[in-house]
């Protein structure tokens, strides 16, 4: 929450500029998201993002937690994509434990971690669409989301706050008759998707209020930090989940949407191929999903299966010293960065030995990405701000942390 | 995957890209590297980070600024270190530099010419940690309200805050 009275950058003397405030409470800027816009007209002459009111000190209440505490806590940084979140996390732990992770968590955390990358890209694109005046879009997307938000429900009993993904694995295996389900989806989901592109891709106004609009080059981008979708409509083809893959990427066959343009358009049509591609993964996840256990075999730090908790006095004991003292995790500092629907999302963890974080440090993709808006933004009308938020896709949640 | 001991040895770092070229720019600037979990790291001297990010920049080593955060190891002296995750979208490797902070004096210069991106993240580092940056355009509070008293992530920062 910075400034709260900036100084107009044009002499106010001649009394050409006005500074107007958009938000907080503005239902395009899609959370607690604050712009003081200076203009001219109503051309923006400068804007500054003023953020903060969602700050709830996540990073400092990890260090006050133990190692699998801070789960559910990166559950609501994103809360558009918690599984990304967990799994960005639990994939950090383990880098410092040195854990290997059986096959079939591999492949059960990539496909639900492509779920999410839809469900999240669905909420934008809905959102995005509703800001530039497509209503019915937002209905069908957010029917979409409800099946998969079903599905999240069926593997973990919750709808949004997953925290599936566990340190060392998944919390259980999923229950019958959940990849039926899952498969149903995947196998109406490109349909949907023809659906939403026929309301918008061919739509006069929504190209008109689209193209041209907000552009950033590569080499801007790439200085101000944009990552994701929104810097591969740049045309930088960059894609973590290929070119440096974790978590089993490398195992499947994808495609990574790339425009040259730089406009908020080129952002719409690379997420939207993203639906197409993600749902790709998910299906060959599906189809060779392995057996087997689904968490590792590391007694000291993975919780015992209920049943053995109840039957062998070493699980028990083993369950009892987990979740009362933690576990000891060997110093050290990781820093692993995965593909979030946003763009890079990083977690670097310090460990000082103890079974308590020293440091957890979130590289929200969202909060660097918010720094291009001014820059997208600045010469252009106001109504394009619209659009252009909406175009890079920010989670104030994450962005505040 | 058990755990490889962390090599700390300069010399045994001296064929990666990024320590050879900072070696070769200047030696007196690196004061230590470490291989540790398949990640490198490099400490450099708080004079020279920026011209050391900068170096690495120009050279082609690295493209983009993914992170740059920092930690409070209090009660140890010197107790911040700062750290500048590196991206290298071409070569798709990372490193990471760190630099020392003492306490008392927890100042450096911001990269801010060097990397634009990096505006937010040191005004975040600024803002909770305290850490001041020379040179940065627009060094004020981002997270806290503008009236706030401390920088929470501190070490000696009650984690309930002050009441």
């Amino acid at each position: 929450m910075g400034h709260l009275n900036p100084n107009p950058v044009l002499d106010p003397t001649e009394d050409k500029t006005m500074i107007l405030n958009m938000g907080p409470q503005h239902p395009s800027t899609h959370g607690v998201l604050r712009l003081l816009l200076e203009i001219d007209g109503e051309t923006i002459v400068r804007m500054m993002p003023d953020i903060g009111f969602l700050h709830t000190g996540i990073e400092k209440t990890c260090e006050a937690k133990f190692y699998q505490q801070v789960v559910p806590l990166t559950d609501r940084i994103d809360y558009l994509c918690p599984m990304v979140n967990n799994l960005c996390y639990v994939m950090a732990v383990e880098k410092l434990l040195g854990l290997e992770i059986p096959p079939r968590a591999q492949w059960m955390r990539v496909m639900l971690a492509e779920l999410q990358r839809i469900s999240s890209h669905l909420v934008w694109l809905g959102t995005h669409a509703m800001d530039i005046g497509a209503m019915s879009v937002f209905l069908y997307c957010f029917r979409e989301r409800e099946d998969l938000l079903r599905i999240y429900e069926m593997v973990s009993g919750q709808r949004m706050m997953t925290s599936y993904f566990r340190i060392g694995g998944l919390a259980l295996d999923p229950p019958l008759g959940f990849f039926e389900k899952v498969k149903k989806f995947l196998d109406t989901f490109p349909e949907k998707v023809d659906e939403y592109e026929n309301l918008l891709t061919g739509n006069r106004i929504f190209i008109d209020r689209l193209k041209n609009v907000a552009r950033i080059n590569a080499e801007d981008a790439l200085a101000i930090g944009l990552t994701g979708p929104s810097l591969r409509a740049s045309g930088v083809d960059f894609d973590i989940r290929r070119d440096m893959p974790y978590c089993g990427y490398e195992n499947f066959k994808f495609k990574v949407p790339v425009s040259k343009d730089g406009d908020v358009w080129a952002r719409y049509v690379c997420r939207v191929e993203e639906l197409r591609q993600s749902r790709e993964i998910a299906k060959q996840a599906l189809e060779g999903m392995p057996s087997g256990p689904t968490k590792a075999e590391a007694p000291k730090v993975v919780l015992p299966d209920r049943e053995k908790m109840k039957t062998q006095m070493e699980a028990l004991i083993y369950h009892f010293k987990i979740v009362t003292e933690g576990f000891a995790v060997p110093q050290g500092e990781v820093y692993h960065a995965i593909e979030s629907p946003r763009g890079e999302m990083g977690y670097y963890v310090v460990s000082d030995g103890t079974a308590k974080p020293m440091r957890v440090h979130m590289r929200s993709p969202s909060y660097a990405n918010l720094q291009a808006l001014p820059q997208m933004c600045e010469g252009r009308l106001i109504a394009d701000v619209v659009a252009a938020i909406g175009s890079i896709d920010i989670v104030l949640g994450e962005i505040d942390r | 995957m058990p755990l490889a001991p962390a090599i700390t040895d300069l010399e045994q770092l001296k064929d990666r890209a990024t320590v050879a070229d900072l070696l070769a720019w200047n030696a007196g600037a690196v004061q230590s590297a470490r291989f540790d979990r398949d990640e490198l790291t490099i400490f450099i001297a708080r004079e020279s980070i920026r011209e050391a990010i900068a170096r690495l920049k120009t050279q082609g080593l690295t493209d983009f600024l993914s992170d740059l955060t920092c930690a409070d190891f209090y009660p140890r002296e010197p107790r911040f270190e700062m750290a500048y995750h590196l991206l290298s979208m071409k070569r798709k490797d990372r490193v990471r530099l760190k630099v020392r902070l003492s306490g008392d004096d927890p100042t450096l210069e911001s990269i801010t010419a060097v990397w634009p991106s990096a505006n937010f993240f040191e005004r975040e580092v600024f803002d909770l940690f305290g850490i001041r940056f020379l040179g940065h355009p627009y060094l004020r509070r981002i997270m806290m309200p503008e009236d706030w008293e401390g920088h929470p992530l501190r070490k000696d920062y009650p984690v309930e805050g002050y009441r």
